[in-house]
């Protein structure tokens, strides 16, 4: 049997809240990934629950449809013990017009200990957070962050790959609307990879350069180079089609297929931050191929929320 | 904070080790269904060290784990809490063993009862026994170890450190106090 070594660090999380991975130093970035490393045995158990979060209440606040983001946190927080009540805004008094900090000055009042925020304003969950004394996680904040799935994709990479630091990371598709990109370009540079955006121009936004990446619209010569690939939606629902008609066009000049990663590093990690578009991003073949981790994705999601929740509502001032 | 007395080196940790591994297998009449599992950190260490002697005795191998306890604290919500949280690392079934507790200082008592209520998620033992290296006393919780390696009556005032070459370089036992 092998014995895990002592965590690295005997350091404290102190921070209340997580809004996004541009806001953490390496240190806590590790610290977190290092406790979800804990959190995944749970999960693993025949009795799939700990009490580590029992008498806390959180609530998933979804101003965005969301499944798999809603269900993951709401699975964690489960897993942990705590109450979950999910609110979807269609249904409540926000269409009365009810603002943002009020809803959460009423679910603080509800005496709710986290507040798990999806918002189609970028900033919204920096601003609950400063308006509010209870914990704010932000499930993503219209093209801003995305801090949660930025560090399972980051988990998933570590574990398959051993290290961070080094690594060649592409991320591919829709670079200018992406909250996912942004977190991971943040996390993955101050771990110290290497990270490389691909997109036809029109889907850069202006500045990327400044964020320490390079820049590329070649996607065989960046794929050439990759340790790993995160293949991002193509988000038609943000309207990205009018800028972009042809998605079949897509498919042909950016699209990840089987004949591409032939020439690719042979263990290539494929990444996918879902739902997937098959044959617009990717072909079947690869999301359903040897290199593709995008269930364990969603497996190690569950581990990442868990310490998520679990640091920023055990969070200690220094 | 300065160390007020050395209570145990490094050939009397050894001796306890072995002594302790003698008294198991002599109540539990060998190491049929026997298993180990060290609570995170040092507890785990003595476990391993357990399962050596173990071996050396009976020639004999027996699984040994190790538990986080951090998820089961019942101090989480307190100041004191400093939740680092390690890994529990158990792959065999507990179900019908005689499992054996393992753990470097008993004090309080309320690390036992948090790891007692950790490893019955994970099943249901037949027994569970509990060895620990130094037994300082001022128990909190109706809780007594079945195997000690030393008893040391203390003040709350101060602390006992158990130092293992694993984790902190030598192998000994220390009272630490202020002035």
């Amino acid at each position: 049997m092998k014995w895990s070594l002592w965590a690295k660090t005997n350091m404290n999380w102190t921070r209340k809240d997580l809004l996004g991975l541009e806001y953490l130093n390496r240190e806590e970035i590790e610290m977190i990934l290092d406790t979800a490393d804990s959190f995944k045995e749970v999960s693993t158990r025949e009795i799939k629950k700990v009490p580590a979060l029992r008498g806390k209440t959180a609530v998933n606040l979804f101003y965005e449809p969301s499944t798999r983001t809603r269900v993951s946190f709401e699975v964690a927080a489960k897993r942990l013990s705590a109450d979950v009540i999910n609110i979807a805004v269609e249904n409540s008094s926000v269409r009365k017009g009810e603002t943002l900090i009020d809803t959460g000055k009423n679910i603080q009042a509800l005496k709710a200990d986290i507040v798990v925020i999806r918002h189609n304003c970028s900033g919204a969950a920096d601003m609950l957070a400063r308006a509010l004394d209870i914990s704010v996680v932000n499930a993503g904040d219209g093209w801003h962050e995305h801090p949660t799935q930025a560090l399972l994709d980051i988990f998933t990479l570590r574990e398959k790959m051993g290290k961070i630091s080094g690594l060649n990371m592409a991320i591919v598709g829709d670079i200018a609307h992406s909250r996912v990109a942004r977190s991971n370009i943040w996390g993955l540079t101050k771990l110290g990879a290497k990270v490389t955006v691909c997109a036809p121009q029109i889907l850069f936004p202006p500045g990327i350069e400044k964020m320490g990446v390079k820049v590329s619209s070649d996607i065989d010569e960046v794929l050439k180079h990759a340790d790993a690939v995160n293949v991002l939606r193509m988000q038609f629902e943000r309207d990205t089609n009018t800028a972009f008609p042809e998605q079949l066009e897509y498919f042909k000049n950016f699209g990840i297929t089987q004949e591409r990663l032939a020439k690719a590093k042979k263990n290539i990690v494929v990444m996918h931050p879902g739902p997937i578009n098959r044959g617009i991003e990717m072909s079947s073949e690869v999301a359903d191929g040897a290199n593709s981790v995008i269930l364990e994705q969603v497996t190690n999601g569950i581990a990442i929320r868990m310490a998520v929740l679990f640091l920023v509502a055990t969070a200690r001032e220094v | 904070m300065k160390i007020k007395a050395k209570i145990m080196d490094k050939e009397a940790v050894a001796r306890a080790i072995v002594r302790i591994a003698h008294e198991i297998i002599e109540k539990n009449k060998g190491t049929e269904g026997l298993c180990l599992v060290g609570i995170r950190n040092r507890g785990v260490y003595i476990a391993l060290r357990l399962a050596e002697s173990i071996k050396k005795i009976e020639g004999t191998v027996i699984a040994a784990g190790a538990l986080d306890i951090t998820f089961y604290r019942d101090d989480l919500a307190l100041a004191s809490g400093r939740p680092v949280v390690r890994k529990t690392e158990i792959d065999f079934d507990i179900n019908k063993k005689n499992l054996i507790l393992v753990d470097d200082v008993l004090y309080t008592g309320r690390t036992i009862r948090a790891a007692l209520d950790a490893l019955i998620d994970f099943g249901r033992p037949r027994s569970i026994q509990l060895a620990v290296l130094i037994d300082r006393g001022h128990r909190e919780l109706p809780i007594r170890a079945d195997f000690v390696g030393k008893n040391i009556p203390t003040s709350c005032e101060e602390t006992v450190e158990v130092r293992l070459e694993e984790t902190d370089a030598a192998d000994e036992v220390v009272i630490v106090g202020k002035d």
